[in-house]
Formats: C-alpha cells, structure tokens, sequence
C-alpha cells in the first residue's frame, strides 16, 4: 500500500499512524493489540473507499499524476510478463525518450506497444521530458505503426502526458506537422488499434497517438484539450481556478464515456493504480485481449470505416 | 474604382473600419505606419503598399478576391454551436456566442462555399479570426467535413483557409476531437484523388496546425503570417529566453521544410489559378 497521501485522502493519514504504531506495540509482543489492528485495518478500508466513491474532477487529475503510478513501461512489462523487445528511432533525426515502442507479446499474439513515458524520479523525468514528446517522438510512433501494419500486428497505445513539447526545436522540427500527420495515418491504419489513457491524456500530444478503434480510459486519468490549470490561467487569468476549470471541461471517463468522445472506462483498485499496481496491469491486460477478440473479427476495411465514421460523428451543433 | 464591385449590400468589411481614421479615409499601416488611402489599401487587397504587411482579412473578402464574378454558393449557414457542456468560465459560453454573432454578423468561425476559381471548380473552407479568434469546434469541424464531402461527390479540389488561435476551449474535448474528425475526412478527399490546398495566414497555431492545416497536398501560406502549434508566449516561457528574430514567421516554417510556396496576397487569384491547372492538366 502506498504511503503517499494526496491532499484529499488527509483523513486517511491519521488512522495510518494508529496502525503504525500499534503494529510496532505488537512487535515488541507484551500487549495483544491484534483487535486494535484489525479494527483499524477496516476503518482504513472503509474511509478509503467513501473517499473513492465521490471523487470530484480535480481529485481525478491529482490521482492520474500521482508520483507512484505506473508508467507505459510498467504496463508494457508486466502485460507481456518480460515478453517485450523495445525499439528505438524515428530514422529521421534521433530517438525521442518521451515516447517508447517495440514488439511484445500477449498470449502468444505479437503486439505492437506505443506510449509516452514519464520518469520516477528527478533524474529520469528529465530524462523523458516529462512524458512531453518533440516531433521525433510522433514520429518514431508512425515509424512503429507502419512496422506493425506491414506484418498484420494490432497496435495497443498508452497514452499519459502533459501535452507535445512546446520548445524552440519542437517548432522548428514540425511539432504541429508530426501530429496531424499521426492523426491522419492513424485513421487509415488497416491492423486494430487500441488506445488506453493510463494517466494524462493532454490534447494534441495525446491525440497524437489516440485515433484507435478503442479509446478507452482507466477510471482516474483525464482526457481534454487543455489542462486544468492551463485553462485557468487563459479563462480566468489565474492558477487559482483549477479545480473549476476541471468541473467545467468535463474531462474525466466518466464524462467523456457520457459524451461518447471515448468507447469505455477500465476500472482502478480502490486507492487508484499505484495503490494496486498488479491488479491494475491484470486489468488492462484483459481489456487489451476482450477488444481484439472482437477487433480481429472485422475486416481491415470494415474497421477502417468504422473507425473514420466514429471520429466524424464526435461534435454538437445545432442546425437552423 | 475597386477592384471588386461591391454587390448589393455590400460585402461586410472584416477588417479596416475600426483601424481606419474617423474620416474612414486613411489606413495606417501597423508596421511601416505609413497613412495610406483607405481606397488604395483596399484596391491593393488590404496589402500594405509601402511595405507588404498584409492586413487580416475575412471569409467575405477572401471569397471575392478568389471565386469568379464573386460568386458561389455558400454552404450550412445555419449551423451554429449548441454548448453541450453548458461551458462557464467568467461568462457563459452561450452568451458568449451570441454576443460574438451579433459582433460579427458572422453564426461561427469558418464559412464554406462552391465557386468557379479561374475557371476551375474550387470548394473553399475559410475561417473568420473575428469570431472567438477563429477557433475550432464542434460547427466548424462539421462544416469542413461537410465541404469535404461536397467536394468528393462534386469532383471540386478542397481550399482550406486557416486563419486561428486553435481549439475552442470552451468546447473542451469536443473541440479536440474536430482535429482527429477533419484529418479523417481528408484521407477520403485523398482516397478521391481530389487536390487539398492547405492556406495558412496570419494566425494560424495550436490544433488548427496541428491537424488539416499541415495536411495539404500543397501547403501554402501569405508571407509573414505566425504559423506555429505552440503559441510564440508559451515556447518563450519554455525556453527562458527571447525568440529568435522571425521565430514561426511563414519564411522560417518555409525554410524548415514545412512549407511549399509563399504567396502575397495580390498574386494569390493568379497562383490559384496556375495551381488549379497544374492538377487538371
Ligand atoms: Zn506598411
């Protein structure tokens, strides 16, 4: 269980240091505290899941980037159990370490993986920038799908960024090129292709990989075309309406399974992914071979209209 | 005289009125800032006739500058938004709208229309910076997926006339799936074999560039337009330092391969035109 608590699980902290402490009575073995433990276990339980049933909007953002939750390559690893070979380079200008691919294999079916990554500590967030791809990285994504496309293997994308890098050479390299290019060749892709929003679903830089025949997303991620806080700033002209911001751009699974933008929600542990890591990839994993069961069944022609028709009807407007 | 009869009403000038000197007489350029004839600005199709500054302009002149006799038939002019997610930041969306219609005159941010161009068919998507910075939802992502399909079932090549600050944040993620929706929809215009001319002006940034706006067959953009996904503010704040000089301007996106041609506004009929031909040919 994880011991980093966000802002809104506080009532959680207190009945934890309880717990420690009666545990530490119970080492040294001169009181019985078994029942004392027990009933603290289930309180914790029980807050836990009152906490979770009501998550607001925000909430759900802080939850999809909370420190300790896995990342692509911690999906990727334990879905293919090691069976994962990653693959580097766009061909082009050089290898993008905000976005990761290669070859895997679930259930003895190759797959083709592509996902943004971010990093678990100081040195390696800088590594993957943030999970902020350049140009490269969309690219190097393309690269893959091709790869995949020529030999017949369905396509699964992780999605979990802030958004595309938005630096000097980003611009200078094509970042708006690379990204409607993915979109276009996305939509044409003749193998099933199936997206999963693991953790921030950041516009363009995570459309950028995101036109699949499933869009699905994990119960607290958030999927919009601006973050929170960014909207904030622009709408309001300041940090301090975030948690509005949140509310009102309807950006969490729930609301965006409502609204039809994505095909279904993959259910978290109690606590979220990183309180139950294993559970979570035993999860996706099933979700993963569930939709290209009934992918597979389809003719790369039926699915390629489908997939179109599902993007062409996305939008609300009034006629008259 | 103009260069364009001005047809009954009139066409709704985008732009220079509220520039103009109260007279209505002069325009001051914003970058030699030199006072020229409003009349000679306008003859000169809103270019600067000292120093080349193209002026913003809208879907009413761009049409008449570029469809024969100034005619064609316009398409869905009645779609408007319908804010499904009864968006409110520091005002409603909807009144947002309405306010921002009866500004412009115009019902969204993008027209659409069928013409003759020098003789060719040419079915035209054109956005209107003035309404809510020409951003992108959910009406004018039907409308260009719309025009796409009369040009398919018409046989017309696609002009694509960008002119926006990119998606329309108060249509959140709607607003972003017009991005995955438009680019969909071109890869049945390529199906076809149909032309799709990309035209970027000043501004055109974020998921506009993004998406269609980067797709054309021939990309082509008005000289000194800012063209760019992330706005110049945000890459500034990301990098800590000044941009460089000409930093998104059409000839940087043209010298680092994005680009086919720059085309000055004047020219831009005859281009059209000798573009047209090449694909008919
Ligand atoms: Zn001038």
């Amino acid at each position: 269980m994880s011991n980093a608590l966000l802002d809104f699980e506080k009532p959680l902290e207190e009945l934890q240091d309880q717990l420690t402490k009666a545990k530490q009575i119970q080492e040294k073995g001169k009181v019985n505290v078994d029942s004392v433990i027990k009933d603290l276990e289930s309180k914790i339980e029980k807050t836990r899941k009152d906490l979770y049933s009501n998550l607001s909007a925000w909430q759900r953002v802080q939850l999809s980037r909370h420190p300790e939750r896995p990342y692509s390559l911690d999906y990727i690893n334990a879905i293919t159990d090691g069976h994962f070979t990653e693959l580097f380079g766009d061909r082009q200008v050089k290898d993008d370490k905000a976005m990761i691919g290669g070859f895997g294999e679930i259930n003895g079916q190759t797959v083709m993986f592509v996902g943004q990554q971010k990093g678990n500590n100081t040195k390696m967030r800088q590594y993957r920038n943030f999970g902020m791809p350049n140009p490269e990285g969309y690219r190097k994504a393309l690269r893959l799908f091709k790869l995949a496309e020529k030999f017949n293997k369905p396509i699964v994308t992780l999605i979990d960024t802030p958004g595309a890098y938005p630096g000097l050479e980003a611009e200078e390299r094509g970042q708006g090129e690379a990204i409607a290019r993915n979109l276009y060749e996305m939509s044409i892709l003749k193998v099933p292709v199936i997206c999963i929003i693991i953790g921030e679903g950041a516009s363009g830089g995570a459309l950028g990989i995101g036109i699949g025949d499933r869009v699905l997303m994990l119960e607290n991620t958030w999927y919009s075309v601006i973050s929170p806080e960014s909207c904030s700033s622009i709408l309001w002209r300041n940090w301090d309406n975030k948690e509005r911001a949140a509310d009102a751009l309807k950006l969490t699974a729930i609301d965006m399974n409502k609204l039809k933008l994505i095909d279904g929600i993959v259910q978290e542990p109690v606590g979220g992914a990183h309180s139950n890591p294993g559970g979570m990839f035993d999860t996706v994993k099933a979700e993963i071979i569930k939709h290209l069961g009934v992918l597979n069944g389809l003719s790369p022609e039926e699915r390629v209209k489908r997939r179109i028709d599902k993007f062409c009807s996305m939008g609300v407007y009034k006629e008259g | 005289m103009s260069w364009f009869k001005r047809i009954k009403e009139g066409i709704t000038t985008s732009t220079s009125e509220k520039k103009e000197t109260p007279e209505g007489l002069w325009y001051k350029c914003p970058s030699c800032k030199s006072i020229i004839p409003s009349q000679e600005h306008e003859d000169n199709m809103w270019v600067c006739v000292k120093c080349g500054y193209h002026e913003r302009i809208g879907s009413a002149e761009y049409f008449a500058i570029l469809f024969d006799d100034q005619k064609f038939e316009e398409f869905n002019m009645n779609l408007t938004s319908d804010d499904p997610l009864e968006f409110v930041d520091t005002k409603k969306y909807s009144e947002r709208l309405i306010e921002s219609q009866k500004k412009t005159g115009l019902k969204d941010a993008v027209r659409t229309a069928s013409g003759m161009c020098n003789g060719y068919p040419l079915t035209i998507a054109c956005m209107d910076f003035r309404f809510i910075g020409g951003s992108m939802g959910a009406v004018m992502g039907e409308k260009i997926a719309r025009a796409i399909d009369y040009s398919i079932k018409h046989k017309t090549p696609f002009l694509m006339i960008s002119k926006s600050g990119g998606a329309r944040m108060m249509e959140a993620a709607f607003s972003l799936m017009q991005m995955a929706k438009t680019s969909a929809k071109l890869t049945q215009l390529s199906e076809a074999k149909l032309p799709y001319i990309s035209f970027l002006t000043d501004p055109t940034t974020g998921g506009v560039t993004a998406s269609f706006a980067m797709l054309g067959d021939l990309n082509i953009a008005e000289p000194g337009a800012l063209i760019g996904f992330a706005g110049p503010r945000v890459v500034k704040e990301t990098i800590g330092k000044d941009l460089p000089k000409g930093f998104q301007t059409s000839e940087f996106v043209l010298d680092h391969g994005f680009l086919d041609i720059i085309v000055n506004r004047t020219e831009l009929r005859t281009k059209m035109g000798e573009i047209l031909g090449y694909f008919a040919h």
